[in-house]
């Protein structure tokens, strides 16, 4: 489902241990387009030698973000600063950053060789060193001896590798990558994945990668970041980002989701007392939600892989009587759709392939652990649907309403 | 906060106004010749020269009255009419077959902007030889002919320029939907590519109606305008009469140019990349 | 016969009119025109015995050198001139302008209005009685009125750079219009200032525009007849006049043949050097 629009909580979570001073640090940085908010008071910090990803659906201003900090667009406010320094004011070729670009960029005029040699001249390095360093270039992104090759010779993955290697050769504190795997097919792109690992590994720069490819960010990154509608959304570790997500519109992008309505009736000790649409009451703890006060509106999330297939529910324990939709192979597991009542919206669940997978029309019985149940605020403006179960999707802010603050 | 525009954005502003003011000196040397014309058509004396002595339109009035300028002013009327019609359909022959793929593409597009590649002059003389070898008298019909030759890559050009932009999938969708390739191109291709077609034949128009050196060489007793105005040049007294003409005939060029580069546009797809 | 060849059949049909009239208007006339500068005019008839006589008379002819070398040089140093004043205006609306339909309109508009009268137009600026000077008169600047601006070959490489002007500067546009914005941003990354990338990246990957430029310039300049007639002189004669000569009063067709045929020559050959030398140092450029 699409992710409701806005998220009102502020990017937390996952703020490293400092002991050496942030690598990269953006503070309060907004950029507007005409009408558009692209980036809306932007802040995080990048520690040296991390993988950090900044994740979000297209249109969510990861792009621009990037060339606020590769210096390719100017900031209407904020500021950043890289190992120490406040580059804000400056243009590309007097920061410490170098850009992977999502098209490469390839010069089409020079061979390969002189297109990664290229950013060298303006640092006045001898031609000697200059060969030099290209040889360790092609040799790290393994294209050795393809130096006299032409850009119109390479393939698409040979491409992207020639424009990692431009830009590693001039060795900047931090690399930019602008969804530099876009363009390759499904198996490059995975063996590329782990390749870009390893090269970011053993030259330890810093790399900040830009991805609509969640899979991606979790797999490559020690941290990331996610974006929508211009806002950092959350901040955190891959893992944390997937079972603690700290809002519906991060629980939404990230993995598949299953989202209940429901309103908090109580407390009693540790425990939230939910009352959660046809799961009926449920005790959960209160370390998987925020603290809400009782007769709030929240969502309920679970994962897919949460949901257990079992006449034999424990007791205490949410449990569901479904009828079996579909049940699709998808090859290390089965996904099952199934639904609880006609107007119901449909609820998602995988199961690993050695289980027993029920038919279509079966009846079955669901159950989850109240402790795998993930409390969220319930952002939706507009009144509940109907029959209650999800919040109505929220319509985007006309354009007169934003405003910049200019001091 | 900050002490005025960012540096990047200052340096940029500074970039524009310097080339804009640049590209305004340029047009200003490109027009200022040009606009000499109706200044000086309106100017009561038939010196070109400063100061002004005073505003007339009495030129304007011999001009319209001029017999000869009359008679040369519709030959060149029915010269260019006639070779834009002819220049245009065979250009959108050329189009037609060329953006489907043949081969010997380069070498036949090649041979049809030939033209633009030889001197008028070279052009012109050649035809005379043809014409007397094939002993074929001079006139109006001949003049015609050489602005073909002289046409054909203009009318070619835009025609295939905007036949490229032309998605191939809707012609194969009229095939599939049952009509041959007559009825799919006059239903299909025609209406699309109908703007197109306006500009060649506004462009060749303008073409055929200012060249001098082949109507020079190929009109034998008959005159087109711009041979007119060169017999005009040598008498002096003449001259603003001949700036009254020049001055009619560039507004109408232009409004002419402006509505064949209008109509090119319209519903092509967009090429021209967005400033930033 | 290939099977491609045979699909295109009805295509080549289609072409016939067009391609007819081509080689109508174009190669059997530029075919003539070589036939007719291998023969020698015989009183009122023409000698078809194949001859070189005619080029021979060019060669030895030191007049016919001063002009045609002259030609060449003028059509040069124009071209030149106009690549250079056009490539900013170029660059301008490729890179910095908002409304580019509207400066490549205005940059084309004089273009179309009567190369006649626009060649005319200098006639009058640059005259005795003519703008300048009565201008220069008006102000006092001078007592009387300066010769030394018409009936030149500056003159003539002014009002040629006015009227070509157009050539110059569209093919120059469409190429830089090409590039690719972020290859200007990746040397920008990379380290370049505005003045490096520009010479590292912008100008080798313009230079087929600017050879367009000077190959759609040069050649019609050096056979303009107009601008020479007009504003030349006799200092400022060029080919054309010469050609048009025996066309018309001295009546000797195969010279004036031999004339055309080898200014196309030369003109086609210094073309493809020019060419190559640009495409060569271009290349050179890291």
């Amino acid at each position: 489902m699409d992710a409701p629009a806005g998220c009102t909580v502020t990017a937390t979570g996952g703020e490293l241990n400092m002991t050496s001073p942030a690598l990269l640090e953006v503070r309060n940085l907004t950029k507007a387009f005409q009408c558009r908010l692209a980036v809306d008071n932007a802040g995080f910090t990048i520690a040296p030698g991390e993988f950090f990803s900044l994740l979000g659906p297209s249109g969510c201003g990861k792009t621009t973000l990037l060339r606020l900090i590769g210096g390719f667009t100017v900031a209407d406010t904020g500021n950043i600063h890289i190992d120490g320094e406040d580059v804000t004011g400056r243009p590309p070729e007097k920061r410490p950053v170098n850009t992977v670009f999502q098209s490469y960029a390839i010069f089409p005029h020079l061979n390969v060789a002189e297109n990664i040699a290229y950013g060298l001249r303006s640092e006045g390095i001898a031609a000697g060193e200059r060969e030099k360093r290209v040889t360790e270039a092609l040799h790290l992104i393994s294209l050795s001896g393809y130096g006299r090759r032409r850009p119109h010779e390479l393939s698409g993955g040979e491409r992207q590798r020639v424009a990692l290697a431009r830009a590693l050769v001039k060795r900047p504190k931090l690399l930019l990558l602008d969804e530099p795997l876009g363009a390759l097919d499904k198996h490059l792109r995975e063996s590329m994945q782990t390749e870009l690992r390893q090269i970011q590994r053993e030259v330890g720069i810093a790399f900040l990668f830009v991805t609509h490819d969640q899979e991606e960010a979790l797999a490559m990154s020690d941290r990331i970041a996610v974006m929508q509608h211009g806002r950092i959304l959350q901040v955190d570790y891959p893992k944390k980002l997937y079972e603690r997500p700290n809002c519906l519109a991060v629980a939404s992008f990230i993995g598949n989701m299953n989202f209940f309505a429901g309103h908090i009736i109580g407390r009693e000790h540790d425990d939230l007392i939910v009352e959660i649409g046809p799961m009926g009451r449920a005790r959960v703890p209160v370390s998987t939600g925020e603290h809400f006060p009782p007769g709030s509106q929240v969502v309920a999330a679970i994962r897919p892989e949460k949901f257990m297939i079992s006449r034999d529910s424990p007791p205490g324990e949410p449990s569901l009587d479904a009828r079996v939709l579909s049940a699709i192979f998808l090859g290390d597991r089965t996904q099952i759709k199934v639904a609880i009542s006609e107007a119901a919206p449909v609820i998602t669940i995988t199961a690993p392939t050695t289980a027993q997978i029920p038919s279509a029309a079966e009846h079955i019985r669901i159950w989850c652990r109240t402790s795998d149940l993930l409390l969220l605020r319930n952002e939706a403006a507009s009144p509940w649907t109907r029959d209650g179960w999800l919040p109505r999707k929220r319509t985007k802010p006309p354009c007169k309403q934003v405003t910049l603050s200019r001091e | 906060m900050r002490g005025g525009p960012h540096p990047v954005i200052r340096a940029r502003t500074a970039q524009m106004r310097g080339t804009a003011a640049y590209a305004i000196l340029y047009l200003l040397f490109l027009y200022a010749p040009v606009l000499l014309l109706p200044l000086f058509s309106f100017n009561d004396s038939v010196f070109v020269a400063f100061p002004l002595s005073g505003l007339t339109a009495k030129w304007y009035s011999a001009m319209a009255a001029d017999d000869d300028m009359r008679i040369a002013l519709f030959n060149s009327l029915k010269v260019g009419v006639a070779a834009s019609i002819a220049s245009t359909l065979l250009g959108l022959t050329i189009a037609q077959v060329l953006t489907r793929g043949i081969p010997g593409r380069r070498l036949i597009t090649g041979f049809s902007n030939l033209p633009l590649f030889i001197p008028d002059i070279v052009l012109g003389i050649s035809l005379l030889i043809l014409m007397s070898r094939l002993a074929i008298p001079l006139s109006l019909a001949t003049v015609i002919l050489g602005h073909l030759a002289l046409c054909l890559p203009f009318a070619a050009g835009v025609l295939l320029s905007r036949f490229e932009g032309f998605d191939l999938g809707l012609e194969e969708a009229s095939r599939d939907l049952g009509e041959n390739a007559w009825m799919t191109f006059f239903r299909v291709t025609l209406p699309l590519v109908a703007p197109g077609i306006a500009a060649s034949l506004i462009l060749t128009f303008v073409v055929s109606f200012d060249d001098f050196l082949i109507a020079f060489f190929l009109c034998g007793t008959d005159t087109t305008l711009p041979v007119y105005i060169w017999g005009e040049l040598r008498f002096p007294d003449k001259l603003p009469n001949v700036l009254a003409l020049g001055s009619t005939i560039l507004v109408v060029s232009s409004i002419l140019i402006v509505s064949a580069e209008w109509m090119r546009r319209r519903g092509a797809p967009s090429q021209l990349r967005g400033a930033n | 016969m290939t099977p491609a060849v045979l699909r295109a059949a009805p295509g080549y049909l289609l072409l016939t009119p067009a391609m007819t009239v081509l080689v109508l208007t174009m190669a059997a006339p530029l075919g003539l025109l070589l036939a007719y500068s291998l023969w020698r005019q015989d009183g009122l008839f023409i000698d078809t015995r194949l001859t070189l006589a005619e080029y021979a008379a060019l060669v030895s002819d030191p007049g016919f050198a001063v002009v045609f070398l002259r030609s060449l040089a003028i059509a040069a140093v124009a071209s030149i001139a106009a690549i250079l004043l056009a490539y900013p205006v170029a660059w301008f609306i490729a890179f910095r302008a908002r409304a580019k339909f509207l400066w490549l309109l205005l940059v084309t508009i004089p273009f179309w209005t009567s190369y006649l009268l626009r060649v005319f137009a200098w006639k009058v600026i640059l005259g005795y009685n003519g703008l300048i000077n009565s201008g220069l008169m008006a102000l006092h600047l001078v007592s009387a009125p300066v010769t030394f601006l018409l009936y030149n070959p500056v003159a003539v490489v002014l009002t040629l750079i006015h009227g070509y002007a157009p050539f110059a500067v569209l093919p120059i546009y469409v190429a830089l219009e090409k590039i690719d914005p972020a290859l200007l941003e990746a040397a920008a990354d990379l380290g370049d200032s505005p003045a490096r990338r520009f010479l590292r990246v912008t100008l080798p990957l313009s230079m087929s525009g600017v050879i367009a430029a000077f190959v759609l310039m040069f050649v019609p300049a050096t056979g303009d007849y107009v601008t020479p007639s007009l504003v030349g002189g006799a200092n400022g004669l060029m080919v054309a006049n010469l050609i048009q000569a025996q066309f018309g009063r001295a009546d000797n067709w195969p010279l004036g043949a031999a004339m055309a045929i080898t200014t196309i020559a030369a003109v086609s050959l210094l073309s493809v050097f020019a060419a190559a030398g640009a495409r060569c140092a271009a290349g050179r450029i890291r």
